[in-house]
């Protein structure tokens, strides 16, 4: 990397070799070569970082755990424990249920800021974006504390709703329960499907809506038919941005969900924790992976048909 | 004025803030005319337009289209449709849904849709587009998709700002007597804007000339060039000669005036009254002007011509034709003089401070006010 580097910017003043007249003709000539180039140091830490460690997971995911051995056999002993384990299976899709609400949430609390941000805010767009980052400054443990502090059992929304007269008991159904999981974790990812869709809209060209407007189009077509697939880019990069993340959260479920809001990120913790079962906790993480991987197939496959209106 | 007009501007004027850009506008369009706002940048012919497609409302004053107020109108409603400067082609969707965006509210059938998105795509010579998008397409092919699009619902009103302004040259001319054959064709209403004064000329049945927000004239291309009715007009359009003068005699159609230093002149009043004693300023295209390196002979220095003797100044070749600048004494701007080219270029640098006569016909010469 260094090399190309030094050539690349270096001044013609350097004595050249003739590796370095070649690799620069190559550089110059060839758009792929500098795109891999400029891509290098990237794709070194994927490669070390990411996918080493990926890989290294499907292996483990085949093997078996005999008490305190790890047996390295070959098997799929622990995909058909997946199989096999009802429990399992509605943990998991228990998990993909909680990420797509938390995601819609996210997106639907983020995109009408992000509108108002891009069209209505004429000066100073960016203290505002900032000034909408700022409650996130702090600890996401802390901000999951807090929504434990309000929705609890002698909470604020349970102490003063009695204060107030409206209930006798408190509240049971606000805490320990997937609809706290998904509240928290929404609550915790919106700031961040802000600025995707934020991006997307501003780049939206404004003469489009009135050439929208001008072909007869009302406010509510000209966003379905306009605004919406313009800001579609954004509004996928917002919805993986936080589907992806919070499909293997467990802090969250932990703190707020009890045993009703479990969710997969939970049951892989404890195979490489308490259980000690390392294996089967690759195995369900490499399942996890492609759940993911097949609900942003269908997300994307359809999102694609609401930008160009083939609906 | 003009209350019956298809278009019908009463008094109307608009104001951003302390800025006027439109300043009590009166005049009306008819039906099925190629409509010009000619003027130069920031004088308010895209606010003037705007308006009429109802993106701007009047501070003050009324438009009318078709004999209807338009002042509770918003612009989804109103039956034009624009063609804007930056074409507007939505990048998401094809050519064939751009053209047809507006059929939504029509509910047709996909066969009655592709078909009447096929007639658009003929009309403006792009069969076989339909399913590519705008960044597949040139800068002319985006102008045209943009007039489709503009004119499939058949609007009353076409309005166009500045459409050809981002082609070039030579795809500009092709792209202008399209455009008025395909007027010509559908037989709508197009007003039309632009600060290009020869597109003004080739295109318009009629073109406003504006100037900070206000009209000077509206006028057919020919009268507007042949007869301008003031000395901004005059500059605006083309290029002028300007004399001050002073009229001396006036008898069956023409005008004696003297112009100071350039003696007499003679000059047609084109049926303007003038009276004797006035000041006027006596004014002449420079393709009017004939140059010569040789001195009229006696018997030509009669009847409706001017002569006068003056020093070639500056020469400018452009191919088919020739810029001379001429010192005549005691004028201080030399005078312009655009020759044709029909032999080899009799004058060229080397003909500088040489001695030359211009002359001109009576009929050559437009009075105007002074003011
Ligand atoms: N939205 C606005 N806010 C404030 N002033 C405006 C606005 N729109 C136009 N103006 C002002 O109004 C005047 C007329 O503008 P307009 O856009 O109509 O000019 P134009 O004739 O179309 O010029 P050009 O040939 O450069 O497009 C200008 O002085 C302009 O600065
Ligand atoms: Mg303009």
């Amino acid at each position: 990397m260094s090399e190309p580097t030094a050539v690349s910017t270096g001044s013609g003043v350097a004595p050249m070799g003739t590796p370095l007249r070649w690799w620069r003709r190559l550089i110059l000539r060839n758009e792929a070569v500098r795109g891999y180039t400029l891509l290098s140091p990237t794709l070194f830490l994927m490669t070390l970082a990411l996918g080493a460690p990926v890989f290294f997971l499907f292996l483990v995911s085949f093997f078996t755990q005999d008490l305190l051995e790890i047996s390295t056999d070959f098997s799929l002993e622990n995909y058909m424990s997946f199989l096999g384990k009802e429990n399992y299976q509605k943990l998991l899709w228990r998990s993909l249920k909680v990420s797509g609400f938390v995601t819609v949430l996210s997106v639907v609390l983020a995109y009408p800021m992000a509108y108002f941000i891009a069209f209505r805010v004429r000066k100073n767009k960016f203290a505002w974006l900032i000034l909408i980052t700022v409650p996130f400054w702090t600890s996401y443990l802390l901000r999951v504390f807090a929504w434990k502090i309000v929705l609890g059992h002698n909470g604020v929304i349970n102490s003063g709703l009695t204060e107030l007269g409206f209930i006798e008991e408190p509240l049971t159904f606000l805490l320990y329960n997937p609809f706290a999981v998904v509240l928290t974790l929404a609550h915790a990812w919106a700031a961040f499907a802000i600025m995707p869709i934020y991006v997307s809209l501003e780049k939206i060209d404004r003469s489009l809506l009135e050439a929208a407007r001008d072909l007869g189009d009302g406010p509510a077509m000209r966003f379905w038919r306009v605004t919406l697939p313009l800001s579609m880019a954004g509004v996928v990069a917002a919805s993986l941005l936080v589907f992806i993340p919070t499909v293997g959260d467990f802090v969250t479920p932990t703190m707020v969900g009890g045993p009703k809001g479990t969710l997969i990120g939970n049951l892989i913790q404890i195979q490489f924790g308490k259980a000690n079962n390392w294996p089967l906790g690759a195995a369900l993480s490499v399942i996890s992976l492609i759940a993911i991987t097949a609900v942003v197939c269908a997300f994307l496959w359809f999102t694609k048909r609401v930008r160009t209106q083939e609906l | 004025m003009n209350a019956n007009a298809f278009i019908a501007i009463d008094d109307v004027s608009k104001d951003f803030g302390t800025v006027r850009a439109v300043d009590r506008v009166a005049f009306g369009i008819a039906r099925g005319e190629f409509f010009s706002l000619l003027g130069p940048s920031g004088c308010g012919k895209t606010t003037l337009l705007r308006m009429l497609a109802g993106f701007e409302f009047p501070t003050e004053g009324e438009i009318y289209i078709d004999g209807q107020a338009m002042a509770s109108e918003p612009p989804e409603n109103r039956p034009v449709n624009m063609v804007f400067q930056s074409y507007a082609i939505f990048p998401h969707l094809t050519v064939r849904k751009n053209i047809g965006y507006s059929l939504r509210r029509d509910r047709l059938s996909r066969v009655e849709f592709d078909r009447k998105v096929g007639r658009m795509l003929e009309l403006i010579k792009l069969p076989g587009y339909e399913e590519r998008k705008s960044h597949e397409l040139s800068g002319g092919e985006r102008q045209r998709v943009a007039l489709a699009r503009a004119l499939i619902r058949r609007p009353k009103v076409l309005l166009l700002d500045e459409p050809l302004g981002a082609l070039d040259k030579q795809l500009r001319e092709q792209m202008q007597l399209e455009l008025r054959d395909l007027q010509r064709e559908v037989g709508i209403t197009f007003v039309f804007v632009t600060h290009d004064q020869e597109e003004a000329l080739t295109m318009s049945d009629r073109i406003a000339v504006m100037s900070k927000g206000r009209y000077l004239q509206i006028d057919t291309p020919t009268q507007l060039y042949e007869a301008p009715r003031s000395r901004e007009v005059a500059a605006f359009i083309g290029s002028m000669n300007f004399f001050d003068a002073r009229v001396e005699e006036v008898a069956d159609g023409h005008a004696r005036v003297a112009a100071g230093p350039l003696g007499h002149l003679r000059a047609a009043t084109r049926a303007k009254r003038f009276s004797v004693g006035e000041t006027v300023l006596a004014a002449v295209r420079p393709e009017k002007i004939t140059i010569s390196s040789r001195p009229p002979a006696p018997s030509d220095a009669s009847g409706g011509t001017n002569f006068v003797k003056g020093v070639l100044d500056a020469t400018a070749y452009l191919g088919d034709r020739s810029h001379h600048y001429i010192r005549l004494p005691g004028v201080d701007k030399p005078v312009a003089v655009s020759a044709q080219n029909l032999n080899p270029a009799e004058f060229d640098v080397e003909s500088r401070k040489r001695d030359v006569w211009l002359n001109w016909s009576s009929e050559a010469v437009v009075l105007l006010r002074a003011t």
